[in-house]
């Protein structure tokens, strides 16, 4: 034990600890699958999990890195996934190959993702000239109008109210392409937030006015950060739309965009292992209630949440909580437990 | 004679969103923050009249009683929820408002279930007819419930210690507290009032069309949210100019039959459009930011 922990302080991978362990749950459950071993439940949790990481880590460069809240990231995921969905849905057929080729998630992945981008970008526009309170409204609206005009036009195009029917792709091998993906998210994001973009980004949040003061160019860097949070929503939607057979508008509702930001804000705003870290968890709590809480109960998850979201975001940053905040918070408490081991060590030695 | 009866239409909805509006606009106006529950709190005087019509089986109390509800809840939530929060960043303020109302409609699910509840009592059928052109008693009473709620709450906020209260809290929170203002107690009686009106656009709306979910507030109050900051939030005027536009915007596109599907799109577009060429809305004042 104390030698994989010493292997896990060693600089270099510290800073990258989390590629390997990522890396690591790939390869066990990837492992798993092909030989046959792993349960069908299990692999659609590990697909919905990515999906849920992949969502979380890139809302979080807008809510935690430039601090500008969305609420329309179920709305790029939508663009992503009936655009990607609908050239699967064309490529396959007129390549006559099978629902599981390779090439054909690729293509739909880029076209997905690069379309989900172009409207990050549009989106990102109005972002320059609205702050806070009114850009939160203005991503809402656009969450709201993509779903009402995939919705209503005509059926051939998007199915309408039917829903569009798309390939599945093979569940024993789609996880672990996901999984891929999100490692490629934490990659592009972890790089970019630890580069002088990233700091530029994070002054950005901190104050605007002072960025500006300093030479940052704070028109490239908020379009540029909306552009690759809705690329890789936009992915996500992809392998979303290959996880089901039949893609309906209504699940990108802005319930789901929330879902999304409770994910964020668990995590800690302005942590990328933490917002992975709260998607895995809440997807998978969410699984394992799915089946406990039936009807009208199913709620009561939702219910938690909402509580959770408010008990957090109250305690991190209520100005009457703060001397409680400094003596109890995570920091503190595994200094404390740290402080106790050393000195337990330290009486071993003696 | 189909536009103007659609024109007709849109004022009455347009009513409807700028009392919801209303209570937007002025708890933005004097704590400074959006309140995302505001739409939730319509639908939690849905179910409160729901109850008492169960009950006493009249409308007026049925009002009487989610009025009531209404304005304990606004000030309960405000209380608890977002006082803790005054003096914190905007952002967090808002996720709380989200909670809140994500946490609203999940109880109401849970103490009432999925299904849809129609409290009949509070329909009103029956049209008034002027030769071909006929309009509904119910747009005819929302109409006049705008107006006069409208005016008693300019007169209010204009002659009353309270509201006057109001616009000095609303101007400068700091200097307000300094006069001997009650900050905390002015910003109660606002979340109080917008609460107060929330339960009267429930009235209005389920007095239209009877039938009552735990998101019976989430679409209208979002739509009444984009009728604020059309108009420029912050801005009383400015949510009824908002509400009575979005309305209008609203029922023309549904009575033309080729754009009816995309109205939904059509409103939320025209808000992104407004907030391009005037980003602080169309009576709002564009605040310029201090170093």
């Amino acid at each position: 034990m104390s030698t994989v922990l010493a292997f896990f302080k060693k600089p270099f991978i510290r800073k990258y600890a989390n590629y390997f362990i990522l890396a690591l749950i790939t390869l066990v459950f990837g492992a798993l699958s092909l030989s046959g071993s792993l349960k069908m439940g299990n692999q659609f949790l590990l697909e919905q999990i990515a999906i849920a990481m992949l969502l979380a880590v890139s809302l979080g460069m807008v809510v935690g890195f430039l601090g500008e809240l969305s609420l329309g990231h179920a709305g790029f995921m939508c663009v992503g996934a009936f655009l990607g969905g609908k050239v699967s849905a064309i490529l396959v057929p007129a390549l006559g190959t099978n629902a599981n080729s390779i090439l054909v998630l690729v293509i739909s992945l880029l076209v997905g993702g690069l379309s989900a981008a172009v409207f990050g970008m549009i989106i990102g526009l109005p972002a320059l000239r609205l702050r806070g309170d009114y850009l939160a409204i203005v991503t809402l609206a656009f969450g709201e109008i993509v779903r009402n005009v995939v919705m209503n036009l005509p059926e051939q195009l998007f199915g309408a109210t039917l829903g569009l029917e798309t390939p599945r792709f093979d569940r024993k091998y789609l996880f672990i392409i996901a999984l891929i993906a999100v490692l490629a998210c934490l990659a592009v994001t972890q790089n970019l937030m630890r580069s002088k973009h990233g700091r530029a980004i994070i002054s950005i949040k901190d104050n605007e006015i002072a960025a500006r003061a300093m030479g940052v160019d704070i028109t490239k860097y908020k379009l540029f950060v909306f552009t690759i949070s809705s690329f890789f929503a936009g992915v996500a939607g992809v392998l979303y739309s290959y996880t089901q057979s039949r893609l309906q508008t209504p699940t990108f509702d802005y319930n789901y965009s929330i879902e999304i930001l409770v994910m964020v804000v668990l995590g800690g705003m302005g942590s990328i292992n933490g917002a992975a870290l709260a998607a895995a968890l809440i997807t998978f709590i969410n699984f394992k209630l799915q089946t406990v809480l039936t009807g009208n109960l199913s709620v009561l998850q939702n219910v938690i949440y909402s509580l959770i979201l408010i008990v957090i975001v109250i305690y991190r940053n209520a100005p009457g909580l703060k001397a409680f905040r400094e003596k109890y918070n995570l920091a503190v408490l595994l200094q404390k437990l740290k402080g106790k081991r050393a000195e337990t060590e330290e009486k071993e030695d003696a | 004679m189909n536009f103007l009866t659609a024109l007709f239409n849109g004022l009455s909805s347009g009513g409807t969103y700028a009392i919801i509006a209303i209570g937007y606009t002025m708890v933005y106006g004097i704590a400074k923050m959006l309140n995302f529950a505001h739409g939730d709190i319509i639908m939690a005087g849905g179910y409160a009249m729901f109850t008492t019509l169960l009950l006493v089986g009249h409308p007026i109390p049925a009002l009487c009683v989610a009025v009531a509800f209404c304005v304990a809840l606004g000030v309960f939530v405000e209380r608890f929820a977002y006082r803790p929060l005054r003096g914190a960043s905007p952002l967090a303020v808002l996720i709380t408002a989200i909670g809140v109302s994500s946490l609203l409609q999940s109880l109401a699910q849970i103490i009432f279930g999925a299904g849809s509840k129609m409290p009949l009592q509070l329909q009103v059928s029956g049209a008034l007819k002027l030769g071909a052109f006929s309009i509904h008693y119910n747009t005819l009473i929302t109409l006049a419930v705008t107006v006069v709620l409208m005016v008693a709450l300019t007169l209010f906020v204009k002659y009353s210690k309270v509201g006057r209260a109001m616009v000095a809290v609303s101007e400068d929170r700091g200097a307000a507290q300094l006069m001997g203002v009650n900050t905390n107690a002015i910003i109660a009686v606002t979340f109080g009032i917008g609460s107060a009106l929330a339960a009267v656009a429930a009235y209005l709306m389920l007095m239209k069309a009877p039938s009552l979910t735990n998101t019976l507030g989430a679409m209208p109050g979002i739509k009444a949210f984009t009728a604020a900051v059309i108009g420029g939030i912050g801005s009383v005027p400015g949510a009824m100019l908002g509400g009575i536009l979005l309305g209008v915007i609203e029922c023309v596109s549904l009575s033309i039959p080729a754009i009816a599907p995309f109205t939904d799109a059509i409103e939320f577009a025209v808000l992104i459009v407004i907030l391009l060429v005037k980003p602080a809305g169309l009576l709002g004042k564009a605040r310029r930011e201090k170093v």
